[in-house]
């Protein structure tokens, strides 16, 4: 019994700093986009507009839901739902420190690939339910996107298990601390720029963010949702970028771990918590993710679908192929 | 404890099951397939087969069953509200499906255990479900492992065949 | 402990249930859908078999079940959507030119 709290306590603890972070993540965006623009970003509510997501969660909180007349209710209100709980699934199988994980499952990995395969089930009735044609077809388009990139994703994290030896997310970093290198970044490159660009994908974020842009088909699967359901799309949203950062930073980029190259030459950064090291390199892909959305223009839907087929799944193989190589002759 | 899961898995998956085949509309029957799906996933783990597990969802709710969805969609099928579900003669057809469930049933019940291999549950929670499939896949199972590969090919080349032969014809 | 009974009863029972399914509804879809009910009813009873018997056996057969069976499903797509296309409908009744009259 006390046992069963001290999960509930562990929980709700996770998700609450995954919240607020998914929270000051709107506020950092908006702040990057506008420096990178040239402009200051909010500045009004609150000190340096800090307490700007506070001011969007109470607008939102007070809108009005409508839902379209001849809408299938019931699937209308449970497809945000979808797409939400199988995001925020993910983050009971993240290790953030080396002791310290909600589920050690030992198909940690595999179950992540689970939950985001069904949660495109999501975004298809999302769209199917909103009873309006560029709703459909943006679900039906957003879908194939998350569905090709999906194999993408795999494929680069097919290289990693290879090389670890394992799905448990916590033996992947701890075999990942014994190599050389320290990281599965530099060995595996192709791989890690596979999983880079799919993790893009697969959010549905820029330059890959054809749903959510303005100008095409409105705004996808999301046209017909309003107030409070907007909102937990695009909770789903955040809180599927940072399990990507987390994934990145767990499987690529050595998780709570520092190189041992490193801290041969420079001991005292041993003693740092590894919490620190892992808020660190997630915190940098999110920083990467809000770059790039400042950057580069987005994708039409044709070149989308042909990177992802055509250019990504062919430099996932071959990275398999040459992490079977090193493995078994080195 | 597992009994209680047993049962709640149990009873969604033959719901599901039933609700899933008696739909008019096509869309709500695949949904309540999905559900059975993913309820399925779940008595594997039960199992002690939890790489199976995982691959059920992937496979079959995450890939199979979004190609359905694709097709219904996309061929805009839908049912006429007026025409009954089942065929005119469906009765006889229940009563002899429940005969032979009769029997199914029986067997079920007087089934005598007969052999016991070495792959034990205390094995499979030592080395994870997944090493125990893997050595067994690759070293026993090579030869029909490669061919489910080619069997796999082949809806890959069918589907890009029709697809292309489809832009020549110029019909949509 | 689950005795196997149950589990073979359950894969009994949803065997039947894709077996009436499919020979009883008109839309060639459900007809697929059922199939794959019959093939997951198998699976359960192959999984229930190879943990009671403590064979992996069972369960190797299971995962190649299931890639075929997605194979499966993709080649019968691609006829269905072939012959959608052809009659524009999917109900079983007008699928007869092999019928003798």
């Amino acid at each position: 019994m006390i046992e069963l709290l001290i999960m509930v306590i562990k929980t709700t603890v996770v998700f609450g700093i995954v919240l607020t972070h998914v929270a000051y993540t709107t506020y950092a965006e908006r702040k990057i986009i506008g420096r990178a623009q040239a402009r200051m970003g909010p500045m009004e509510v609150g000190p340096h507009g800090l307490l700007q997501p506070i001011a969007d969660f109470i607008k939102i909180f007070f809108k009005e839901d409508i839902v379209p007349i001849n809408a299938e209710k019931f699937i209308f209100q449970i497809a945000p739902l979808i797409v939400l709980i199988f995001t925020m699934i993910n983050l009971t199988v993240i290790p953030f420190t080396s002791n310290f994980i909600l589920a050690d499952l030992n198909v940690g990995l595999l179950f992540i690939l689970a939950s985001a395969s069904v949660s495109v089930y999501g975004i298809i009735l999302a769209g199917w339910s909103s009873n309006s044609k560029y709703s459909f077809l943006g679900g039906l388009r957003s879908a194939s996107q998350v569905l090709s990139y999906e194999i993408a994703l795999g494929l680069s994290l097919a290289g990693v298990v290879l090389a670890a030896g394992s799905l448990n997310l916590r033996d992947i970093v701890i075999a990942q601390h014994n190599t050389a290198l320290g990281v599965y970044a530099i060995p595996q490159i192709i791989g890690f720029v596979v999983f880079v660009i799919a993790a893009f994908a697969e959010t549905n974020r820029a330059p890959f963010d054809l749903p959510e842009a303005e100008t095409e088909l409105v705004a996808g699967y999301l046209t017909e949702y309003s107030a409070f359901r907007y909102a937990l799309f695009f909770l789903a949203e955040y809180v599927a970028m940072y399990i990507m950062a987390s994934l990145c930073a767990l499987c690529f980029l050595g998780g709570w771990t520092i190189p041992k190259f490193i801290t041969d030459i420079l001991p005292f950064l041993d003693k740092v918590p590894g919490i620190i090291w892992f808020a660190i390199k997630v915190y940098a892909f999110i920083f990467l993710y809000i770059w790039v959305r400042a950057t580069f223009p987005r994708y039409r839907f044709d070149q989308l679908l042909n990177i992802g087929w055509k250019v990504l799944i062919p430099a996932g193989l071959v990275n398999l192929i040459l992490v079977a190589f090193l493995k078994r002759f080195m | 404890m597992v009994e209680l899961l047993f049962g709640y898995f149990a009873i969604v998956i033959i719901t599901s099951a039933l609700f899933g085949v008696t739909r008019k509309n096509l869309v709500h029957s695949l949904l309540w397939i999905l559900l059975m799906f993913v309820h399925l996933g779940g008595l594997y783990l039960l199992l002690n087969a939890e790489f199976l597990a995982m691959v059920q969802i992937i496979v079959y709710a995450g890939a199979i069953l979004v190609m359905f969805l694709f097709v219904v969609f996309l061929l805009n099928l839908k049912e006429e509200t007026k025409e009954p579900v089942f065929i005119h003669s469906w009765q006889g057809r229940i009563y002899g499906v429940l005969i032979l469930l009769f029997f199914a049933l029986f067997g079920a019940f007087t089934y005598k255990k007969t052999h016991t291999g070495s792959f034990t549950i205390e094995l499979i929670d030592k080395q994870g479900h997944t090493k125990t499939i893997g050595t067994a896949l690759f070293n026993e199972y090579l030869f029909p492992f490669l061919i489910l590969g080619f069997i796999l090919l082949v809806p890959l080349i069918g589907v890009g065949i029709v697809a292309v032969r489809r832009k020549a014809n110029g019909t949509s | 402990m689950v005795p196997l009974s149950f589990y073979l009863a359950l894969s009994a029972t949803l065997f039947f249930i894709g077996a009436f399914s499919f020979l009883t509804r008109r839309n060639l879809i459900m007809m697929f859908i059922s199939i794959e009910i019959m093939l997951n009813s198998v699976n359960i009873s192959l999984v229930a078999f190879s943990h009671y018997m403590q064979d992996i056996r069972g369960q190797i057969l299971a995962l190649f079940v299931i890639a075929i069976a997605g194979g499966a499903v993709a080649v019968g797509l691609i006829i269905l959507v072939l012959a959608y296309r052809n009659k524009k409908t999917l109900k079983l009744e007008e699928f007869k030119l092999l019928r003798e009259e």
